[in-house]
């Protein structure tokens, strides 16, 4: 407990210092209020320790940080199509590589994707999977809010089992809402053979560790960090941080990295609670406590309990 | 803006951060308000607020940017405060 005191005391030293610095997303921007995503890339950036160049795949964020006249970033910001956030970059980079040979560029510059689930798991992946196989040497974020949110809440390959939207509705035809399992895009990107995260705002240090390992590594990383949205997943503005929180202790969202194949399982929670709690203050979910949907709930809890068992067995040592 | 001639040509925006000048905090229908003997300074608020509406100076909590604070109440629920007792309470605005 001692050890955990003080790394926390060390830890917010570090965020007073942090805090003195200026940040590189600007107020003013029109994401909604106590949206999950915003508070994402701040942590992401905050971690950066370089010279970044940006580039952001269509969504949420990109539209609602560069309404026409105003932008939000004090970085340099590519605003691309919604497929092709990765392969833009991948293009910079390469540019930045020619022209850092010929001694025209400063040294470390990193760069860095950001795009949606939609944007990563769907329509972005054949550009994504390409720039990661390639081994440019970027990071690209994604943050997963789990379904459509900016065209209006349609489901993603992101969005859980059982969500509510308004392309897999819940109703008298099909009570269940999604029928089908999200797709596990952390593996498929580890499965490049680079090093691939999942991070979650509640474990600010653990984000913030992860971004730092990133960048200390040369080549192709992927980061998945969940990003709740309160219009999409009904709920009250003030839940993003809780949910993701809820999301880490329930093993809904497990927070693990892979480097060289290996697994490792960076935040264990004290105690494993019931998924149950991190479904109940959603409305997406609200249909699964309904009499038709008897035993879908208990489908998930278990499908949940087998992924963390074969984290946990094939980590290399929980912490 | 009445006239297309008055667009930015080629939709450049030269000035970096220029969303500053968008004020958002009439979004707001809560209202944060701090109370600086329960604050204990972990900077929580700071560093969980999505619109970067809480202003600090040298290392420490300040008060809110009420011009961009959207009233989402996230720093309130975050808030571990001092004792059990919040320093980050929200209420309705215009009351």
């Amino acid at each position: 407990m001692e050890t955990r005191e003080l790394l926390k005391w060390s830890a917010q030293v570090k965020l007073r210092e942090k805090s003195k610095q200026e940040g590189r997303l600007e107020h003013g921007h029109r994401m909604c209020a106590g949206c999950g995503a915003p508070t994402v890339v701040k942590m992401v950036l905050m971690a950066t320790e370089y010279p970044v160049v940006l580039s952001n795949a269509t969504g949420c964020l990109e539209v609602s940080t560069c309404i026409q006249e105003f932008t939000a970033w004090k970085t340099p910001w590519i605003h691309t199509a919604f497929e092709n956030a990765a392969a833009t970059l991948a293009g910079v980079e390469t540019m930045y590589r020619a022209l850092l040979k010929k001694g025209k560029m400063p040294e470390n510059v990193k760069f860095i994707a950001f795009g949606g689930d939609g944007g990563t798991y769907d329509i972005g992946l054949q550009s994504l999977s390409g720039a990661m196989e390639r081994g440019h040497d970027m990071l690209y974020v994604c943050y997963d809010n789990g379904a459509y949110m900016n065209t209006g809440i349609q489901r993603s390959s992101a969005t859980p089992l059982g969500a509510d939207t308004t392309t897999s509705p819940a109703g008298s035809a099909n009570p269940a809402g999604k029928l089908q399992q999200r797709k596990d895009l952390t593996r498929i990107m580890a499965d490049h053979g680079i090093y691939a995260a999942q991070a979650s705002p509640s474990h600010w240090l653990d984000l913030m560790n992860k971004v730092k390992k990133a960048h200390s590594i040369k080549g192709a990383k992927f980061l998945n960090i969940i990003a709740p949205c309160n219009r999409g997943w009904r709920t009250a503005t003030d839940n993003s941080i809780e949910l993701s929180r809820l999301a880490v202790e329930t093993c809904y969202w497990p927070l693990y990295e892979i480097e060289d194949g290996k697994l490792k399982v960076t935040v264990t929670p004290e105690e494993k609670k019931p998924v149950d709690l991190f479904f109940k203050p959603q409305g997406r979910f609200k249909h699964l406590y309904s009499p038709e949907n008897e035993g879908v709930l208990e489908k998930i809890q278990a499908q949940i309990d087998k992924t963390w068992e074969r984290l946990l067995k094939e980590s290399e040592g929980p912490c | 803006m009445k006239k297309w001639t008055e667009l930015v040509p080629g939709a450049v925006v030269l000035e970096a951060g220029s969303s500053a000048k968008f004020k958002t905090g009439s979004w707001r229908t809560f209202r944060p308000e701090w109370l600086q003997e329960n604050c204990i300074q972990c900077l929580m608020c700071w560093l969980y607020c999505p619109d970067m509406a809480v202003k600090v100076a040298d290392g420490k909590m300040t008060g809110f940017d009420y011009d961009y604070c959207k009233g989402c109440g996230v720093c309130a629920k975050e808030c571990p405060g001092k004792q059990g007792k919040k320093a980050i309470i929200m209420k309705p605005e215009g009351k």
